[in-house]
């Protein structure tokens, strides 16, 4: 029988607090955590954050009866506590696949992390994670390469790539930015890398930047027979001056290219993401501003979820945090996302802080990229929990080298290559890391003027953003 | 450690170059690459022997000794393949890859013979 029509204000959790709803397998599943007012019942928040996230308002309205709102609305099917902390509680929501738009990150999000993160009804709201239906993955274009046609490309085997910032991360001309990079290329580097907010500042634009850029790459892959990369970062005030650059440094032969993900925007990196496919170039994504997001461990976005919408929206390396180095970053946490970059299918496992199994399917996987505030004791350590499918990058542990970058880059070669082949042999890098280093360093003074120099430079601080454990 | 040193290396001096994975460490001794096969071996890689002259080093296509090694897993074997082929031609580079064919990629892949470079 047909519904009639009941004007006013009804509880949410009437519509959208459904507990005994069984996701589908095409469902886009979140996990919120709420922080709700006091006095509001859970169910009712939870209902809320469903309906404020899909298709529901605070009032009812005629026009929901033209629609089957059974088929488009959200449903909060399940409510859990938060391990260790009363204050919030988990709400997991299911969205119908047909509320969003096909291959759109941007949709997902304004859907997901809209207008719901500002309802009066919740002091905080944070999105831990999201599982996304392999049917919609195959909606979204994905990584331009991936991680095998990299290495091909490449040529690269059987352990973690180099690279390294160029410092200072302002200020330098474009012509003393290229001989940074040609040092660093020429003692043993894979890739060196444009800052986050290098774009186009007056004291070094865009272009000379690229062609000296260029002219360091080709010297030092003449010189070392390896072939070599520079991330040159293509973020632009505008998708079309993104797009000028991204055209010139394919013109010029560059390999891989940059792109600042959240601060140049989602619908902008699904554009270039898309045209790096088409036109066979690596594209290097930077987190600048995810910190903003995904810190706060009761607000924000975690970032697992943007991590899963960099995989969809495309990049083929992502910067992923170290666990050791200056940078935030809990281990288990850590390992959590980085295997959600890389892997096919990826289990729920709440003790790496993954509410949801991911199947990935076909999508290639993006490359995690540790870097900040690292040095070559690091090296055995991020061996270890990074594996060969990575990218180390050592700013100022390659350019603070007291011999200067090239030295710096063979040290920091050096260091990986020992430790990976420590690692093969059945040696435990973490325990003998220091061993290993040292025997290295006697045929490397690079290495050894390296390990004297940053012996003594840690960084340990309590990580903010932890895993939700109990600990009462 | 005060005094700065050169980093020696140009387009001049051949032994500038470099060959990827492992060659910035000494030539590996025998039970070193003995250990690096067994590491191959154990994660269930094919080994495969290539070889190539020095000046066409920088091709993607080195040439395939016979066949991919599908399935061998006696380091003996794996190493008397790498000798027969470090044999004709004696002064060509010579590397040893794992295939990972679930991968679609190679897990290992090191130069164990190098030629004159150029």
């Amino acid at each position: 029988m047909a519904k009639t029509y009941d004007a006013g204000v009804k509880d949410y959790r009437e519509n959208y607090w459904t507990p005994d709803y069984t996701p589908k397998d095409t469902d886009i599943l979140a996990c919120f955590k709420i922080t709700p007012q006091a006095g509001l019942p859970r169910e009712e928040v939870a209902a809320a954050v469903a309906a404020e996230s899909s298709t529901g308002t605070w009032t009812t309205v005629w026009t929901d009866l033209l629609t089957d709102l059974d088929h488009y609305k959200g449903r909060a099917y399940r409510i859990e506590d938060v391990p260790g902390d009363d204050t919030c509680y988990y709400a997991f929501i299911a969205y119908p696949i047909d509320l969003f738009e096909e291959g759109s990150v941007v949709n997902v999000m304004t859907s997901l992390v809209g207008n719901v993160f500002g309802f009066k009804a919740l002091r905080a709201l944070r999105l831990e994670d999201v599982r996304f239906p392999i049917a919609y993955v195959m909606t979204c274009n994905g990584p331009p390469q991936g991680i095998q046609v990299e290495r091909d490309i490449l040529n690269k085997y059987g352990r973690p790539l180099l690279g390294c910032t160029i410092k200072p991360k302002l200020g330098l001309s474009a012509k003393n930015y290229g001989r940074a990079c040609y040092e660093g290329l020429r003692g043993g580097l894979d890739f060196t890398k444009d800052d986050e907010n290098v774009n186009s500042q007056p004291f070094m634009r865009w272009r000379a930047r690229f062609d000296f850029v260029m002219e360091a790459i080709h010297k030092a892959e003449a010189e070392t027979g390896e072939r070599k990369g520079h991330y040159l970062n293509v973020t632009a005030p505008t998708s079309d001056e993104m797009m000028k650059r991204a055209e010139y440094a394919k013109e010029i032969g560059a390999p891989i290219i940059m792109h600042d993900y959240i601060t140049g925007g989602w619908s902008a990196n699904t554009q270039l993401a898309q045209w790096c496919q088409d036109n066979g170039l690596l594209l290097h994504i930077h987190r600048a501003m995810h910190a903003v997001l995904d810190r706060n461990p009761h607000h924000g976005i975690h970032f697992r979820v943007l991590t899963k919408l960099l995989r969809l929206s495309g990049g083929d390396h992502l910067h992923s945090g170290t666990v050791v180095g200056k940078l935030e970053g809990d281990r288990e946490a850590t390992l959590g996302w980085i295997d959600t970059m890389r892997d096919s299918y990826i289990k729920e496992d709440r003790s790496r802080g993954l509410f949801f199994d991911q199947d990935w399917g076909a999508m290639p996987g993006v490359l995690p990229v540790a870097s900040g505030g690292i040095h070559v004791w690091h090296m055995p350590a991020l061996v270890n929990i990074f594996g060969d499918d990575s990218v180390l990058q050592f700013g100022g542990g390659t350019l603070g080298h007291p011999w200067g970058n090239a030295a710096g880059a063979a040290a920091n070669r050096v260091a990986v290559e020992a430790c990976v082949q420590a690692r093969n042999e059945g040696r435990e890098l973490e325990k003998e890391g220091k061993d290993i280093l040292t025997a290295a360093a006697k045929h490397s003074p690079e290495l050894g003027a390296a390990m004297e120099t940053w012996k003594e430079i840690k960084f340990e601080f309590d990580t903010v953003d932890k895993l939700d454990v109990a600990h009462k | 450690m005060s005094e700065v040193h050169d980093y020696a290396s140009s387009l001049s001096d051949t032994s500038s170059r470099k060959f990827e994975t492992f060659s910035y460490l000494p030539p590996m001794t025998p039970e070193q690459i003995r250990k690096q096969i067994e590491y191959l071996v154990s994660k269930g890689w094919n080994p495969a022997v290539e070889h190539t002259e020095p000046e066409n080093a920088t091709s993607n296509f080195w040439y395939m000794w016979k066949l991919p090694l599908f399935g061998e897993t006696d380091v003996d074997v794996i190493l008397a393949e790498v000798e027969a082929c470090h044999k004709a031609p004696p002064e060509n580079h010579l590397r040893l890859i794992g295939y990972d064919n679930y991968a679609q990629s190679q897990g290992a892949n090191m130069v164990l013979y190098r030629g004159k470079t150029v």
